[in-house]
């Protein structure tokens, strides 16, 4: 009997702990190919497909779609060839090891042969893989066509119910009953006027491409939620009058879980600081020129705090850590995140930066632009989201000045950055005496996990950042 | 009106006509004294002598001849093959001569060829055949594919007096298997009309012969486990075939399986799936889906029988895969 691969939810983020299947793309008993998208998940972070870890055939469908399970369990097993599904799986020796590349001696040669078999469920290195748009809702069948023309009715309006959340005749024809307004089926539950902890995650300011692309739709069907959740979340019936009802996408219910779970993990305490950018202000006026013209690359004062913050954080490892059970991770470099506003201000995604610390500020400045358009066009891959160990959200570019970010879990801490607003300022002047001039000033936040960063650490943080801002050195 | 076993309502309807109406005789290999293969003329020699239940040579060309020339000087045979299997033997008297007859001369033939058919048994590659689509290709044939005792006989009599010739398609597992009411009275069924065996609103399975049951057996078990409510629509007869129950029932449900014995390709559910392609194209709501037998002999090993003739599992998961799509 050939190995089997099983296969698992992924990690889709640090701060992930759980998946929903949205959609199965291959059945029990399909043929698939390593590599090639077997199924879709949502997470609070992405929606995306996981290739196949292994050639085979899907013997096995272990988790069914519209459930919600923790990373790394097993979702389905991929058997070798036309392995039957009925035995009880001896379980390949470390699903890891699965498919090796059957190299009787180990060939010295340079350049394995094929590295088909994907260990884990990494995503193919290659094409980026559309992250999926669509669900296949846009598929409209023959008859929904000829409904929705009859009825003047636009089925992208229509909530799905066939595979992968296809508007089926069913639907359509329910929809035109209910009298073609655009309805929600399975409202959850009433959301809360402002959330309030999603307020202070606000979106990066890198340039906007114009507004973000209509993303997908929720999945079909919401995790069967009979977790004993003792919140008694209001259920939603009819809307008032006056109200409308619209249903809560897996990425706001991710975002609203992760931010709840946030909040009950860490105990977040906010300082600010007051930063004169005298010095970045006309750097940046002479260097954004430069920039646009030899790179193409639009120069932000984020891409300048980003820079400080990472030089920064080398002083400071727990700030840059994270309490991990009864051991505190601390690392040698920085995966730094970034806070990115999706679908008009309805959704949010924090793309990592790896290894920030190898950029300078042309790097930096380029990587930024670069995450938050893959963010903003949904070709994040899975990995994109991961690994981050430190975040920065920039809710200034609409002139706030001050802010209280939630941390993005498991990290300890996050910085938020403030409009850059001229003020008046005390300054000595050459004489040494106190006179009152006029300062592009800048607010930033350090909101940290105060079980591992004290209040003495963070301001000896934002201290030395300020240091770094106002001291800059080309 | 008594409950019979479908090969009793053959046997029964037979034994009626010939009753009934002079001109018809039965001939084949072994039908007189020993009662033919499965039974069906048991006894008729005895009640109609031996000129009308005639023991042919063992050529199946022999005997499709003899009933085309019988059938134009003014007869109504009946022929019976051992096995369907076998009528390849005949193929140039009933293809060349009986189909063309009509249309070059203008004579018509009125033969009825008894073909029993299909598998289950491990009759193995030449016992087990469903050839029905071969002949629905010819134009000039008729095909009857009768699914319960009442239709076989009602179906074999409306054979039996008609002006073409008619292969009639007596599935070999139903014979003692199926049972059910049958009139005591002479009627005929008509062609090229469907019967709706199952009513229902969610996916419409189109069939013939012994796959009712199969499908019938997959639509309980769907109706319980999943809430799926299926259709399933008899076709009765071939050629002609009931287009319209098959289209108004594709409007219907909007999702159609089309399942039959036979194999797949050229198999005559794909005559079924492109006319709905063609003329019931709005109406869809998902892909016109097949089961069918696989391109290959069937097998002998009963294991293997069961993996190459459509089982009730096979149409679930098909009907099943429809009804989430």
């Amino acid at each position: 009997v050939a190995d089997s691969v099983d296969v698992v939810m992924p990690q889709m983020g640090v701060s992930v702990s759980e998946g929903t299947i949205t959609k199965w793309l291959k059945q029990e008993g399909e043929e698939i190919q390593a590599d090639e998208p077997l199924l879709e998940i949502s997470t609070d972070k992405v929606d995306t497909e996981v290739p196949s870890p292994g050639s085979g055939v899907v013997t096995q469908i272990l988790v069914q779609e519209g459930e919600t399970v923790d990373v790394g369990t097993k979702l389905a097993v991929i058997g070798a060839e036309a392995a039957a599904a009925t035995e009880p799986a001896p379980a390949a020796p470390a699903a890891e090891a699965a498919p090796e590349p059957q190299a009787a001696e180990p060939a010295p040669a340079p350049a394995p042969q094929a590295p088909a078999p994907a260990p884990q469920a990494a995503p193919p290195q290659a094409a980026p893989q559309p992250v999926p748009s669509g669900n296949g809702r846009t598929f409209v069948s023959p008859v929904v066509a000829r409904i929705a023309a009859e009825h003047g009715v636009d089925p992208t309006q229509v909530e799905g119910s066939g595979r992968g959340g296809r508007v089926t005749k069913r639907d359509i024809l329910a929809f035109v009953e209910s009298g073609a307004q655009p309805s929600a089926p399975e409202p959850v539950a009433a959301t809360p006027a402002a959330p309030p902890a999603a307020t202070a995650e606000a979106p990066a300011a890198p340039p906007t491409p114009g507004p973000p692309p209509p993303t997908a739709p929720p999945p079909p069907a919401p995790p069967p939620a009979p977790e004993a959740r003792p919140q008694a979340e209001p259920v939603a019936g009819e809307p008032a009058p006056g109200e409308t009802l619209e249903p809560v996408t897996a990425m706001r219910r991710g975002i609203a879980e992760h931010m709840r779970r946030s909040l009950d993990t860490s105990a977040h305490v906010t300082s600010a600081i007051e930063v004169d950018m005298s010095k970045i202000v006309p750097l940046r006026q002479r260097l954004k020129k430069e920039y646009q013209d030899a790179y193409g690359v639009n120069l932000t004062y984020l891409a300048f705090v980003a820079r400080a913050t990472v030089d920064t954080l080398r002083d400071y490892p727990w700030i840059n850590g994270e309490l991990r059970g009864d051991k505190i991770a601390t690392r040698n470099y920085v995966n730094l995140g970034f806070a990115v506003e999706l679908q008009d201000g309805k959704g949010l995604i924090v793309p990592v930066i790896k290894h920030a610390e190898g950029l300078n500020l042309l790097g930096m400045a380029r990587s930024i632009a670069e995450i938050a358009e893959r963010a903003r066009n949904k070709q994040l891959l899975p990995d994109d989201v991961q690994g981050g160990t430190f975040t920065i959200t920039n809710p200034g570019g609409y002139g706030t000045f001050h802010g209280t970010p939630v941390i993005s879990q498991p990290q300890a801490a996050i910085l938020g950055t403030y409009a850059v607003v001229k003020r008046p300022w005390v300054v000595q002047d050459a004489l040494g005496e106190d006179v009152i001039a006029i300062r592009p000033i800048m607010n930033l936040t350090l909101t940290y996990d105060h079980r591992l960063v004290d209040g003495a650490l963070a301001g000896r943080f934002l201290r030395d950042l300020r240091e770094r801002l106002q001291s800059w050195d080309e | 009106m008594a409950e019979k076993t479908y090969l009793q309502a053959i046997s029964d309807g037979l034994r009626q006509e010939m009753r009934a109406d002079k001109r018809v005789f039965v001939i084949g290999e072994d039908v007189g004294v020993y009662g033919g293969a499965f039974k069906v003329t048991l006894g008729f020699q005895e009640e109609f002598g031996a000129w009308r239940v005639i023991d042919s040579p063992l050529s199946e060309t022999a005997i499709v001849g003899a009933c085309t020339g019988a059938a134009i000087m003014g007869l109504r045979p009946v022929a019976e093959m051992q096995f369907a299997d076998f009528i390849s033997c005949a193929w140039d008297q009933l293809v060349t001569v009986a189909a063309k007859q009509h249309y070059r001369a203008g004579t018509p033939i009125p033969i009825t060829v008894r073909l029993p058919s299909g598998g289950g048994f491990s009759g193995g590659p030449f016992h087990s055949q469903n050839p029905e689509s071969s002949f629905a290709h010819i134009p000039g044939l008729k095909i009857v594919c009768p699914a319960t005792p009442a239709d076989a006989k009602g179906l074999l009599a409306t054979a039996i007096q008609d002006a073409n010739p008619c292969l009639f398609f007596e599935h070999k597992h139903l014979y003692r298997r199926i049972k059910g009411d049958v009139p005591d009275e002479r009627y005929e069924v008509p062609f090229g009309k469907a019967r709706i065996h199952r009513e229902g609103t969610d996916v419409s399975v189109i069939t013939w012969g012994a796959m009712v049951y199969t499908a019938e057996e997959a639509a309980n078990q769907l109706a319980e486990s999943d809430g799926v409510s299926v259709e399933i629509v008899d076709l009765r007869t071939l050629i002609p075939w009931d287009r319209a129950a098959v289209l108004e029932s594709a409007a219907k449900t909007s999702k159609v399986l089309v399942l039959h014995e036979d194999t797949r390709t050229g198999g005559f559910g794909a005559e079924i799936a492109a006319t709905i392609a063609e003329e019931a194209f709005e109406d869809l709501d998902g892909p016109v889906k097949r089961i069918a037998a696989p391109d290959a002999p069937v097998p002998f090993s009963p294991p293997l029988e069961k993996a190459y003739i459509p089982q009730i599992e096979d149409v679930l998961a098909g009907i099943k895969d429809l009804a989430e799509y």
